[in-house]
């Protein structure tokens, strides 16, 4: 038995890095700083060890070279999941050029929000340290920030102590659209956070009146969304007399149609604040389960976010049609290889067509894949690198135990070598 | 394997020789002497009457890093591909790739480059992304100077000492070869809703200006002997009448080496109707009186770009001339902060038509290739696949007048340029881009073909338009193997990152850690940079390098 201190993880995405871990064998168990998000996902049982090819359980060479036999004659075969460490992604990128797949990351429709308001107009954003550190108001869009990431307040927010800020416990949060589920956002000295509360669906509406009040424009509506104006207009009038304000949303969380135009009022209405004299921040969560990696891995090999195809020989991205489900659907694609290496429950989309996972040791599924793969899970059973929300850091990924399962990486490495000897160079 | 280039006329400073027909011999990836008569090579190579010169090296280019990715999630419609790879060469053609930097670099002959702006918190990630870089050999710089730590050391008023540990400390996890400073202090007051930053403004909380930081950084560098001196990027970048930030900057440096770096970028005045006007004589006269500076050029190329930097204050100001109408501002990690601000360098413009003569005037007027570097500031002043285009801009005088006459002629009339008849030699581009180059980032196993030196070697065919003789090289030798054949790769090697050894009092780490524990959200250890590539150990990629004396190239008794 053995108790490992100052563990990153690689699932909240808000790079937690303290928590203990009691390691007795294969088994896990977070015995400090563990939260609803990161307890379970360390904790997770391994159950398969040895992979799978119809169901038998084969060796792992076996099993790869049946998967290089299942791509070698695809046309279009995708990549979905695309949830592992750096090494992994970078495997990964390798198969995909080499069998000419399509590349998507499993929470793309909902960063897509973020790409596609970044991609037309841009933002102004910070990072972790800097909220800890100057944030005096925060304000939460649409999200359940505590049930996103358990211990963003604890970490963030109400730090004892902040460069810039002398009472932490002074500072103001307010949430705008979806109400807390907890009362992780309550300051130390019981101060509750502000909900302005409103239907999801009705964001749109309210944030565009927001931005229009910090411009100073006429609004001749009383109540948008539910929301008083006058309540907007004291929001509008905080956020441009904030010594730093942020504000933070999780783009999958704005889960109606063309979110996109959300994420971009918002981030125009922090550019207004600052044309205003004064400093505001977008926040964007994200980085759970290897997606931010994924998009920076494929950012620098490609040159594009982890939604590109490399069908034709060099890479194409396209945020709309080179989603898995839609080429699943039309029937353009010709094989799935799924690679989820954080969450059993994280399964593949329902298919007829052959199907390869390299998944999470204890993955279950309602119809056995093609060849199945169980690896390990990067930050448990292998060391590697994830990117945290905020893009700047990458953390170094521990190993906590011997399981022996293979990384994704080598894996996806295998794949692409038995393919290369396949294929006639 | 004992390697032989026969028939060459070699082009290396360092040995004086300027196209001297010569053989050179490499071993094992190493320059060698010529072996005792009657003995052979393994491979004979026939390079007659081409020109043979060391691998180039490119000082200060953005190809690494969280701006340099975030500024390709940005604009995907700016690098569109169209033509498939060849087999075995993944994401060779993909543009703004790794793969593709790392191509090109090798296909015009540069087998070294420096990305000069690490951010310590972000370096794990700028290394994750040059390990993926094939090829070339990479370095980075890394930056202090908004930091809230060295701030915090300066306000309670720390020793020298102090910050020397801290700087060393840094240079060891950062894994980076030097030290970068970015408009000193202007990114720290930028969170604290500060807009401009001049060398004496005080950074809000702390009450240090930009000057004190960037006198501490400097003597900081030469104490604890980095090689490289202190790559400095100053104040009010891109300001008319900046050429008097850039002058005061030098006489801060009070004699100590420094580096300036993109220095067109200040080479401005304030005359003229628009108030916008050359300031080149101006600037080169102050650089031929304070001999301890370097520079280099960071000159603007006509197209679309995008300009990154850590300098926010800058990147800000200018946000309403992005083209396409988008950027991209951050602030990072309480240590710096940054923005990508795509931009369309025009010449009908008569602030691009300027840009573009006042970087050529600064290349022509210095007369010293052993301080003045050759860089388009990677993407900011235009890409680096486009060097060969200003090679031949420096080397062929009519060709410059050509290109004169389709700018703005209203910038070209204010310009000495029409009258700047110099024409760069082979010789002082191997200067520049080579000897000097190598031996500013104190890089003394490269840039030169003596034995011991490691077989970087670029081989050309003689052409009048140099454009085309410097696109595509006859050979590349990398490490003394052939990775680039009639301007193809060849061979797609794994490069190696270039780090300094610096010494410092372990307790410095201690401090450090103290001061992540109150304000900071990771332990050290967790983002230290480490196990960055997949196919390397840390042992194969990265190579460490002495402290020694900074660079003072009046020192050097040059032959010519």
């Amino acid at each position: 038995m053995t108790d490992i201190t100052e563990v990153p993880s690689p699932f909240c995405g808000i790079g937690t890095d303290d928590l203990t871990i009691r390691v007795e064998g294969v088994s896990l168990k977070v015995i400090e700083n563990g939260c609803a998000v990161n307890t379970p996902a360390f904790e997770q049982a391994i159950t398969d060890t040895s992979a799978r090819v119809d169901g038998k359980e084969v060796s792992l060479e076996t099993a790869v070279a049946k998967a290089a036999e299942l791509l070698k004659n695809t046309k279009l075969p995708v990549i979905g999941g695309c949830a592992t460490d750096v090494n992994g992604m970078r495997a990964l990128l390798a198969l995909a050029d080499r069998s000419g797949a399509v590349v998507d990351n499993i929470n793309f429709t909902g960063a897509r929000n973020n790409f596609l308001a970044l991609q037309d107009s841009g933002w102004m954003n910070t990072t972790l340290a800097e909220v800890k550190n100057r944030c005096d108001l925060l304000l939460v869009v649409g999200t359940d920030l505590e049930a996103f990431a358990p211990r963003f307040f604890e970490r963030y927010l109400w730090n004892k102590e902040a460069m810039f800020v002398q009472d932490t416990s002074a500072r103001e949060v307010i949430y705008l659209g979806k109400a807390p589920s907890g009362n992780a956002s309550t300051s130390p000295n019981g101060q509750k956070a502000q909900v302005l509360e409103s239907a999801t669906e009705d964001l749109p509406e309210v944030i565009a009146v927001l931005r229009a009040l910090v411009k100073g424009l006429p609004i001749r509506a009383t109540s948008v969304g539910g929301i008083a104006v006058t309540e907007l207009q004291i929001l509008a009038d905080k956020l441009k007399s904030a010594t730093y304000g942020v504000v933070t949303w999780a783009a999958g969380a704005l889960a109606y149609r063309q979110a996109e135009l959300t994420v971009q009022t918002l981030s125009e209405l922090i550019k207004d604040i600052n044309d205003r004299n004064a400093r505001c921040s977008g926040l964007p969560l994200a980085g759970k389960e290897g997606d931010q990696t994924a998009n920076q891995v494929c950012g620098w090999t490609t040159g594009y976010p982890a939604r590109t195809r490399f069908s034709r020989g060099y890479p194409e991205y396209d945020p709309f049609l080179n989603d898995t489900n839609l080429l699943l659907d039309s029937g353009e694609a010709d094989a799935l290889v799924w690679v989820h290496a954080f969450n059993v429950n994280a399964v593949p989309p329902a298919t007829d067509l052959p199907l390869v996972v390299v998944g999470r040791s204890g993955m279950t599924f309602s119809k056995e894949p093609d060849v199945f793969i169980p690896v390990g899970t990067p930050g448990i059973d292998h060391a590697g690198h994830a990117y945290r929300m905020d893009n700047v850091v990458a953390i170094r990924l521990k190993k906590l135990r011997d399981s022996g399962l293979p990384s994704t990486a080598d894996v996806l490495n295998a794949i692409e070598h038995a393919l290369r000897e396949e294929t006639v160079c | 394997m004992l390697t032989r280039l026969s028939g060459g006329l070699i082009v290396d400073p360092a040995q004086g020789l300027n196209g001297t027909l010569q053989d050179v011999w490499f071993r094992d990836g190493l320059i060698v002497s010529p072996p005792e008569s009657g003995v052979l090579p393994d491979a004979d190579i026939d390079v007659s009457g081409k020109i043979v010169m060391a691998g180039a090296i490119d000082i200060h280019s953005h190809i690494a890093g969280g701006n340099v990715n975030t500024a390709r999630l940005l604009l995907p419609e700016q690098h569109r591909n169209f033509m498939a790879r060849k087999l075995g060469h993944a994401f060779s053609t993909a543009h703004w790739s790794s793969t593709e930097t790392g191509y090109r670099y090798a296909q015009m002959g540069y087998t070294t480059v420096v990305e000069p702006a690490v951010l310590p918190a972000n370096a794990l990630d700028a290394h994750l992304q040059m390990a993926d870089i094939p090829i070339i050999d990479t370095a980075g710089l890394a930056i202090l100077g908004n930091d809230d730590f060295l701030l915090r050391l300066m306000r309670g008023r720390a020793s020298q000492n102090q910050i020397n540990d801290y700087v060393a400390w840094t240079l060891q996890a950062t894994r980076c070869l030097g030290l970068k400073v970015i408009n000193a202090g202007g990114a720290n007051a930028f969170k604290s809703n500060v807009r401009s930053f001049d060398l004496d403004d005080v950074v809000p909380d702390y009450g240090v200006s930009s000057r004190q930081i960037l006198q501490t950084l400097q003597r900081a560098a030469c104490e604890i002997q980095l090689p490289h001196p202190v790559h400095v990027h100053c104040n009010n970048l891109g300001m008319p009448g900046n050429v008097d930030t850039a002058i005061a900057t030098m006489e801060a440096a009070q004699g100590l080496p420094m580096h300036l770096a993109h220095i067109q970028f200040y080479g401005y005045g304030n005359d003229g109707d628009k108030g916008f006007s050359s300031a080149a004589a101006k600037l080169i006269d102050s650089f031929n009186k304070h001999r301890n500076i370097t520079m280099d050029v960071g000159q603007v190329l006509f197209g679309q770009t995008v300009t990154i930097s850590g300098d926010v204050i800058a990147q800000y100001s200018r946000r309403n001339d992005a083209s396409p109408s988008k950027w991209v501002m951050w602030d990072a990690e309480c240590e710096g902060s940054g923005g990508a601000v795509p931009y369309r360098y025009q010449q009908k413009s008569f602030v691009n038509s300027l840009q573009w003569l006042i970087g050529l005037e600064i290349f022509l007027l210095a007369e010293d290739p052993w301080r003045l570097f050759f860089t388009t500031d990677h993407p900011n002043g235009g890409p680096f696949t486009r060097y060969p285009h200003l090679i031949r801009l420096l080397m062929d005088a009519d060709f410059r007048l050509a290109c004169m006459a389709e700018l703005n002629q209203e910038a070209v009339a204010m310009s000495l340029l029409k009258d700047l008849k110099k024409e760069f030699s082979l010789y002082e581009i191997a200067i520049m881009t080579r000897t000097a180059a190598a031996r500013m980032l104190g890089l003394h196993d490269r840039g030169h073909l003596l034995p011991g030196g490691i077989a970087d070697i670029a081989v050309y065919s003689k052409q009048a338009d140099k454009e085309a003789m410097f696109t595509h090289a006859h050979m590349v030798f990398k490490n003394g193997e052939l990775v680039v054949k009639n301007g193809v790769v060849q061979l797609r090697l794994h490069g190696c990152t270039q780090t300094i050894q610096a010494q410092f009092d372990p307790h410095i780490k201690r401090d450090v850690q103290a001061y992540y524990n109150r304000f900071y959200n990771l332990s050290l250890d967790n983002f230290a940079v480490g196990d960055v590539s997949f196919n390397q150990t840390d042992g194969e990629r990265f190579m460490m390098h002495k402290c020694g004396q900074p660079y003072l190239a009046n020192t050097l008794v040059e032959t010519k």
